[in-house]
């Protein structure tokens, strides 16, 4: 059991949670994520641990309510208990030294952005941070990343708040002017907004590094229900990853498993019609 | 009671189980088998004949006691045979189930050379419930030892070494990666073969004893073997081997594809055939197919026959009698209107245009020169592809080791699979660090894994002789 120490809404449907957890606190990497399962029955469902107190032996975690496990957590109050956290997972970042990196975020992937963000400016390494979102209330921890970033630049597709567009636009920029262009970019964020910095970063030749989000189970490497393609090769993102060369996953897959099980939602009998 | 002739013996037929209708079962998860009746299981063991030779005892990987069990129950005396079994076998009530039991004791039966061996896996299990039924568990003895031993994993391994370390009065602690316990016992095999009462009960036995388990502890990650050494007296490691092996076929990564691993994960540990609205989804395919012939992939077939499909398809390389499933599981899976394709080999499974899986392509084998296995080696068929059409398709080819624990202990001596090395007394290269179970052994059985605990307990309690315990209260 897991005592809930804090829980606060940042952004609409984003929340930031403290929960107790010692000795994942005390284990924990930049880069690493929990399974989090809330009560018996429920699913166990991958959460990025977005930072760690190991003297309070506390964990942080940014969680959106994107949907049915989701929200069940962030309804949870402080002094309550969450049931399962299982931590702490997934390799952690190879924080390398680079010089200029530029760290790319949409949406809830800016929380996952966030640790390792930090852990490459504290290696000393000179970071630009582009968030993106629907609009202003969507574009989270922006003070929180200008902390250590050299720029800060956010990005809404309505333009209420920084540039209008996608987080694609300031990074072109950035890549074209010889005086900016980065050594390596980080994104996390939807499939599309990486397969998007992936394929704008190759033609330049720049180390693109992304994390991935699969559905996954157990988070140790038992089941293979979080395979992805990499480069030609079957990896398991929870024990592989979460972090791979963005220049060679292969989305199209990523986003279809993805969405297998709304998929199974909304057309219960695929087979039917098949062999009709 | 009188004695009876071996004349008498002989004439005893070997009895029946009474076992759900294959059709009502191949519905529901309860289990199929519905346990002897007191005055069948007494019968059957009269048919023992209490020979010289004592083949079954041979045959056993951990020397069960069986004709003085037998004999015991022949006489009536249920509590005199529990405790018998007891002495051998941590989990009767388990192995019982699902110990392949005509390549073991049932197998050399004396008996079955002319006619039909002791169903001695059935009175195994008919003696271990009634025991769990009318026999208090044990407790903690009154005096300690003072020593602290970790536990890593709590499958059969782990479970039977942790009861046996607190009998000989150790503090012991069982640290488990998932949220639950009994590792392949809770989350591989199905309830309707091993229903998970009965692992529920063995975890309860233990915390009578004084275990204390803790979930969610990934060795390797949330606390790493070193950490554990320095504050624990001994380790027992029995993680299992946990890593599901793939066909590396084209098409395998589509949507409706599963590794066994988790297509039974889904269905037992998260629950998915029991229909809670918040629960973990599973996709129920309308026809099924399953690459594999071992207990693995008749536990998911028979699972997905359960989960609604109208044809649940069995895809095996070689002949039916070459499975290395229980004899029983492929019976009750003849009978529960289960396919088999067999000498087939799969190619590819092939995907409509929304990447989901729709066939997969199968190749027809014949059986040639026998391999090293002693089995015959299966030699393709050219030009005998096929496609069967599909919806889930479930790969189900075995484990290998999983190297999260063993890969941040570099004086961890392992095998080139990944194995961890253990000599006969379960001792690794790390002084105070045991192992056994399918970490040692490759994927193996319940009873070997079993009989590793029960032999690392002893070894544990004879390494700490003489030792001072480090301090107790500072234990993580
Ligand atoms: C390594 C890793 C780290 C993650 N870190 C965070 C984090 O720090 N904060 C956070 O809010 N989320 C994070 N996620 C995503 C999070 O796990 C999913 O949002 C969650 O599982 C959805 O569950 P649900 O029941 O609420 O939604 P569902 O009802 O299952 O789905 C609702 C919506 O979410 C999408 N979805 C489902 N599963 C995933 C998934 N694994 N990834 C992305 N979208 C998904 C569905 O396509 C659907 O659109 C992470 C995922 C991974 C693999
Ligand atoms: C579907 C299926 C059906 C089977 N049917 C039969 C059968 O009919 N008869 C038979 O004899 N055998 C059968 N087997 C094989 C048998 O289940 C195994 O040989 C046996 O369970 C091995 O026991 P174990 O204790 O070594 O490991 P496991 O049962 O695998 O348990 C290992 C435990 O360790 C945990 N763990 C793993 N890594 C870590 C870590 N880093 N830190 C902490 N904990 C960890 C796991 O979560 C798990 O709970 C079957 C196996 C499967 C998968
Ligand atoms: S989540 Fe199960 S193997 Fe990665």
């Amino acid at each position: 059991m897991f005592k809930v120490i804090s829980n606060e809404e940042i952004a609409p449907q984003l929340h930031r949670m403290v929960i107790e957890a010692p000795r994942i606190a005390k284990a924990r990497k930049p880069g690493q994520f929990a399974i989090v399962r809330l009560k018996p029955g429920a699913e166990r469902i991958p959460l990025t641990i977005a930072d760690d107190d190991p003297e309070a032996g506390t964990i942080t975690l940014i969680i959106q309510a994107v949907g049915y496990s989701t929200k069940e957590i962030v309804a949870t109050q402080p002094g309550e208990f969450i049931q399962n956290i299982a931590g702490p997972l997934g390799k952690p970042t190879d924080i390398e030294v680079w010089g200029k990196v530029v760290c790319v975020g949409g949406g809830a992937g800016t929380a996952v952005l966030f640790p390792l963000a930090k852990g490459l400016a504290q290696a000393g390494n000179e970071l630009t941070t582009i968030i993106g979102g629907r609009s202003e209330k969507y574009v989270i921890l922006f003070d929180e990343l200008s902390a250590f970033s050299k720029q800060t630049i956010a990005t809404t597709e309505d333009g209420s708040l920084g540039e209008k567009g996608f987080v694609t636009g300031p990074l072109k920029r950035l890549l074209d002017d010889p005086a900016t262009k980065p050594d390596a970019v980080y994104a996390v964020g939807p499939v599309p907004m990486m397969r998007a910095v992936s394929d704008m970063t190759r033609p330049y030749g720049v180390k693109t590094i992304v994390s991935l989000n699969p559905i996954m189970i157990d988070g140790t490497g038992m089941c293979g229900g979080c395979r992805v393609t990499v480069g030609g090769k079957v990896q398991f993102a929870c024990v592989d990853g979460p972090e791979f060369d963005g220049h060679d996953v292969d989305y199209a897959e990523l986003a279809a498993r993805q969405n297998a099980y709304q998929e199974l939602d909304e057309h219960g009998c695929r087979l039917d019609a098949a062999l009709a | 009671m009188a004695e009876i002739s071996v004349k008498e013996k002989m004439a005893i037929e070997r009895t029946k189980m009474p076992e759900q209708d294959a059709l009502e079962r191949s519905r529901n998860f309860k289990e199929v088998n519905l346990g002897l009746p007191l005055e069948w299981a007494v019968r059957e063991a009269q048919r023992c004949l209490a020979c010289k030779k004592r083949p079954c005892v041979d045959g056993c990987p951990v020397n069960v006691h069986i004709p003085e069990f037998l004999a015991k129950l022949a006489d009536g005396d249920v509590a005199g045979a529990a405790q018998i079994l007891r002495v051998d076998n941590a989990l009767p009530a388990t192995t019982g189930r699902v110990c392949p039991q005509e390549y073991q004791c049932e197998g050399q039966c004396l008996r079955g050379k002319k006619g039909q061996s002791v169903a001695i896996g059935w009175l195994e299990r008919f003696v271990a419930d009634w025991a769990a039924q009318n026999l208090a568990p044990d407790k903690a003895p009154a005096a300690q030892t003072g020593f602290r031993v970790a536990v890593i994993g709590s499958g059969p391994g782990g479970l039977t070494a942790a009861g046996e370390l607190a009998r000989a009065g150790h503090k012991v602690r069982v640290f488990e990666a998932l949220h639950d316990t009994g590792g392949v016992l809770r989350y591989g095999i199905p309830e309707f073969r091993l229903p998970k009462r009965i692992v529920d009960q063995e975890v309860q036995n233990l915390r009578e004893l004084g275990v204390e388990i803790e979930t969610d502890v990934i060795v390797g990650r949330t606390l790493t073997l070193s950490e554990i050494r320095e504050e624990y007296d001994a380790v027992f490691v029995a993680n299992g081997a946990g890593l599901p092996m793939f066909l590396h076929v084209p098409g395998e990564n589509l949507k409706g594809v599963y590794s066994a691993n988790e297509y039974l994960t889904r269905a037992n540990l998260m629950g998915a055939w029991m229909d809670d609205p918040c629960g973990t989804p599973i996709a129920r395919g309308k026809r099924v197919v399953v690459f594999g012939g071992g207990n693995v992939a008749m536990d998911s077939v028979r699972t997905a026959k359960r989960l609604g499909a109208d044809a649940a398809i069995i895809a095996y390389r070689r002949g039916k009698d070459e499975m290395p499933a229980r004899k029983e599981e492929v019976k009750h899976a003849e009978e529960e209107g289960i396919e088999f394709h067999l000498l087939v080999a799969p190619l590819e499974i092939l995907g409509d245009e929304k990447g989901w899986v729709r066939a997969v392509k199968l190749q027809k084998m014949e059986l040639g020169e026998p391999d090293a296995s002693g089995r015959r080696r299966p030699v393709a068929v050219e030009g005998s592809e096929f496609e069967l059409a599909c919806d889930v398709a479930v790969v189900a080819l075995g484990t290998t080791a999983n190297p999260l624990l063993t890969a941040a202990e570099p004086d961890l001596k392992l095998d080139k699979w990944g194995n961890i090395l253990a000599d006969e007394n379960q001792s690794t290269s790390i002084p105070g660090v045991f192992a056994g179970g399918d970490i040692v052994r490759g994927g193996a059985t319940v009873i070997l894994a079993m009989g590793d605990g029960k032999c690392a307990a002893q070894s544990i309690s004879e390494f700490l002789k003489g030792k001072t315990p480090k301090a107790p209260e500072k234990a993580a």
